[in-house]
């Protein structure tokens, strides 16, 4: 049962590996991007495990900015990867404008409810 | 050649007698049909029509809207109504000449001595904001305006804006023709109007339209996928955080048709592009708002969105991920492990959450709506409220009327075209239902959806019988042309026979549908002149001789007040009062309508329940200075004190074990006759508002000291007060203002 579980998440690790690789460059740094803001975040839920969250507004500030860019950047994702046929006639420019000024009213909140 | 161009013009002219009667189709159905350029002039005209009748219908609306929440400036002046609108005004009178930093950082010693209350706070910034905005817009183009007229006018104009929004709604919904029936209905539907009349300075005038816009820019949103949109609707449910405690009701909903079009086999990334930035975007801009602070992540009733949230990233992972690889086996495998796990970490997350006590449970007033009897058994004072109580079907149909039968005719229609928008439009109409059967003054939340949903049925059953009934025309002239064949033309021959039957009928309907949406009108009018437009604080009546006679006893107190007692004086009264004299008497109160201290409050109601030395001892340890009782004896008034007393003596008993409701009552009848419990006869509130009501002769033929209120003779007609002394008494005894007596003398 174990040996075919571990082999089963073998393959499973191999052909999503392969398959990931064929993605396109452009959305691969989005993950990038997305990657990092989740690492971000985790390092803050480390810090305030350790230290405690007490100016509670500011740790949800900070939390919150990298969540809200993580989910940002996979809409941006979305909006952006040509294999969706939603959003087929969307230009990229278009996505990406939406993109900036949503991070621009996110990271002004940010900025007010840091404290 | 010439050979060549007869045929040719022997095919337009036939093909041109087709497509008249066509092109007359052409408001029927969508105009992208005739590509002969020729008729494109006739095209354009009657699109360019049907725009001019669009918007002067919309424009009617509006000034409709506005103008029908207009009677009471009409018949009375232009003030601001019943309590809640007192304490809206004051604090944006505050904001308009101290500014918005003072008004953020406000802290109130007028109110609740010796607490205070910290407004800046405790309250719902967007109403007074707004009203502020608009005030200095006007100020800034040289309109001499007061603050007053603007509050009191802002209501009627949100409804008005309300309505275009409920147009566009309609539109995103089902078509432009249920959006055009959507705002008229709404303009008048008498569940919006009894909330936003002019004076009527309450919360829920700009809630509801930023509810209805919220929702609106979410569909849309959903509907095109559009991050920008999603942007829209974040900053919707921002002002709605900051306008209304309600917004709860949006946090809710929205996760909920969420998890409906997860179930229901619906997901698509445009969802999760507009849930996400949405509720990222709104939720971090509701906590800038410091009444509602930290509650996003930490109240249970928000719970529901961040778990809908955390769904949707499990979701479309998982989504992702069966895009990437080729073997269906192989996810299989995967799915079942991640779905077990994310499951079984949310359920850990939630529960350890809830043990802890991180996360909140859902407070009374929002449980109460859950369980309806909760709160008569555990906080009186929510139950007290006679909004809170629940809706009789009478109110449903003084309140809805036609819609009340067209919102189940507009279900079946939305299931019949199932789309995004209808499902959530069918949610919202029955989720608010329910609610609005709980809680009477929750048909407000209601009344958009119902509109809605009952346009709906009137456009689409209107635009059925139009099609059959001009459908006649349309059989005629295809069949004096002959681009039709044999068979067409029989069965359309056989059709013709029943034709004048289904047009005729059809034509009834028309009328009939015609005669019941008058009839709105005229309800809807009707409701609004009789039940809608009291100020509450100006009382009407009609004299012996058929006269309208004004009691304006309140404002004439509170005037009293303003100029005969000094700065710093401290009035008792029942909390209903507090707002209206701290903003027209101008001085502090012990309790207001805020209610959020339950023991003070209690403590007021021990006082006005007891014997008037022990009564004076409270008084003394407050502060007291002034008391204020109301009292409806002499005009017949049955709001007053004395009918809320069972009220005092239940909260005050609450917290005081020493306040016994049986002492109060003659086998458990609440009398104030001869009959009367002595403990009623005796105690502070029966003494304030009886003292010198037995010398009085309030009706031809009944003895002195008859109340008209109860239809009594009072018990106790020789009342002897000890420790306060008769300040001020109105002109129709309808408030009555005793002083409390410094102490006595040592020698």
């Amino acid at each position: 049962m174990a040996r075919s579980t571990s082999k089963d998440a073998q393959a499973l690790f191999h052909s999503f590996r392969s398959a990931y690789a064929a993605t396109p460059t452009n959305l691969k740094i989005i993950d990038l991007y997305v990657g990092f803001a989740v690492f971000t975040a985790l390092i803050q839920i480390a810090y305030i495990a350790i230290v405690g969250s007490f100016p509670f507004n500011s740790f949800l500030s900070g939390l919150l900015s990298c969540i809200g860019t993580a989910v940002l950047a996979v809409c941006l994702r979305i909006q952006v990867n040509r294999e969706n046929k939603e959003f087929k006639d969307l230009p990229p420019e278009r996505a990406f404008a939406d993109f900036v000024l949503c991070n621009l009213v996110l990271h002004l909140v940010i900025m007010n409810f840091l404290g | 050649m010439v050979g060549k161009a007869e045929p040719v013009n022997g095919s337009v002219k036939p093909g041109s007698s087709q497509s008249i009667p066509a092109a007359m189709q052409g408001p029927l159905k969508k105009p992208d049909l005739i590509p002969n350029l020729s008729l494109k002039t006739l095209k354009l005209k009657t699109k360019q029509q049907e725009l001019l009748i669009r918007v002067s219908i919309l424009c009617l609306v509006y000034v409709l809207a506005f103008i029908t929440r207009l009677f009471s400036v009409l018949r009375y002046e232009s003030m601001i109504h019943e309590f809640d609108p007192y304490f809206n005004y004051r604090t944006t009178l505050f904001l308009t000449e101290k500014g918005f930093y003072e008004f953020w950082n406000w802290f109130d010693s007028e109110s609740w001595y010796p607490l205070g209350r910290i407004i800046g706070g405790t309250l719902y910034p967007g109403l007074m904001v707004t009203a502020a905005i608009i005030y200095w817009l006007l100020r800034f183009l040289r309109f001499a305006i007061h603050i007053r007229e603007v509050c009191v006018l802002t209501a009627p104009f949100f409804a008005s804006n309300t309505t275009l929004v409920a147009y566009f709604f309609g539109k995103e919904v089902w078509d432009s023709g249920a959006g055009l029936v959507a705002a008229a209905l709404i303009a008048i539907c008498p569940g919006y109007i009894s909330r936003s009349v002019a004076g009527s300075y309450d919360n829920e005038g700009v809630a509801i339209f930023a509810l209805l816009l919220t929702f609106y820019l979410f569909v849309k949103a959903v509907n095109t996928g559009s991050l920008a949109w999603a942007l829209a609707s974040a900053f919707g449910y921002f002002y709605m955080v900051s306008a209304w405690g309600g917004y709860v009701f949006i946090i809710n909903l929205i996760p909920l048709y969420v998890l409906v079009l997860l179930i229901t086999g619906r997901y698509s990334v445009r969802l999760y592009v507009a849930y996400n930035s949405m509720y990222v975007l709104g939720m971090l801009l509701a906590m800038q708002i410091r009444f509602v602070g930290f509650q996003h992540v930490q109240s249970g009733e928000h719970m529901a969105a961040m778990g809908v949230f955390f769904l949707l990233q499990v979701f479309f992972f998982l989504d992702w991920v069966k895009h990437l690889l080729s073997d269906t086996k192989l996810f299989q495998a995967f799915l079942r492990i991640t779905v077990t796990t994310a499951i079984g970490v949310g359920a850990i997350a939630l529960g350890v959450g809830t043990a802890s006590g991180y996360i909140s449970p859902w407070t009374g007033r929002f449980y109460s709506l859950l369980d309806p009897t909760y709160a008569k058994d555990h906080i009186p004072i929510i139950a007290s409220v006679s909004e809170h109580q629940p809706t009789a079907w009478s109110s449903f149909m003084f309140d809805f009327h036609i819609l009340l039968f067209l919102f189940p005719a507009g279900l079946y229609f939305c299931f019949k075209r199932l789309t995004d928008a209808t499902i959530f439009i069918v949610m919202y109409g029955l989720t608010s239902m329910y609610f609005a059967g709980v809680m009477v003054r929750l048909i407000l939340v209601a009344t958009p959806a119902v509109c809605l949903i009952s346009a709906i049925a009137v456009s689409a059953t209107i635009k059925n019988l139009t099609l059959v009934a001009r459908a006649k025309n349309k059989v005629t002239q295809t069949g004096s042309a002959r681009g039709s064949s044999s068979s067409k033309g029989s069965s359309k021959a056989s059709l013709d026979q029943s034709q004048p039957f289904q047009r005729n009928g059809a034509i009834a309907l028309l009328f009939g549908a015609f005669y019941l949406l008058s009839k709105y009108a005229t309800h809807c009018t009707w409701v609004t002149s009789e039940a809608y437009s009291s100020p509450s604080i100006v009382l009407a009546a009609r004299g012996a001789h058929g006269n309208r006679v004004i009691f304006d006893d309140y404002r004439e107190a509170y005037f009293w007040l303003r100029k005969n007692t000094p700065p710093d004086a401290k009035v008792m009264s029942w909390w209903d009062y507090g707002y209206q004299i701290t903003a027209m008497g101008n001085r502090t109160v012990i309790v207001d309508n805020n209610t959020w201290n339950n023991t003070h409050i209690a403590t007021v109601g021990r006082a006005m329940s007891s014997y008037e030395n022990e009564a004076y001892e409270i008084m003394r340890s407050l502060d007291v200075d002034y008391v204020l009782v109301v009292f409806g004896g002499v005009t017949g008034y049955s709001s007053d004190d004395i009918n809320k007393f069972l009220w005092m003596v239940r909260i005050g008993g609450g917290v005081f074990p020493v306040i016994k409701e049986p002492d109060y009552l003659v086998n458990g009848e609440y009398r104030v006759d001869k009959g009367a419990a002595p403990k009623m006869l005796n105690c502070l509130m029966y003494k304030l508002s009886y003292y010198r009501f037995g010398e009085l002769t309030t009706e031809y033929g009944k003895p002195p000291g008859y109340d008209r209120a109860r239809g009594v003779e009072i018990g106790n007609k020789d009342i002897k007060l000890e420790y306060l002394e008769e300040a001020f008494t109105t002109s129709n005894w309808i408030v009555r203002i005793y002083k409390v007596k410094p102490p006595n003398n040592r020698w």
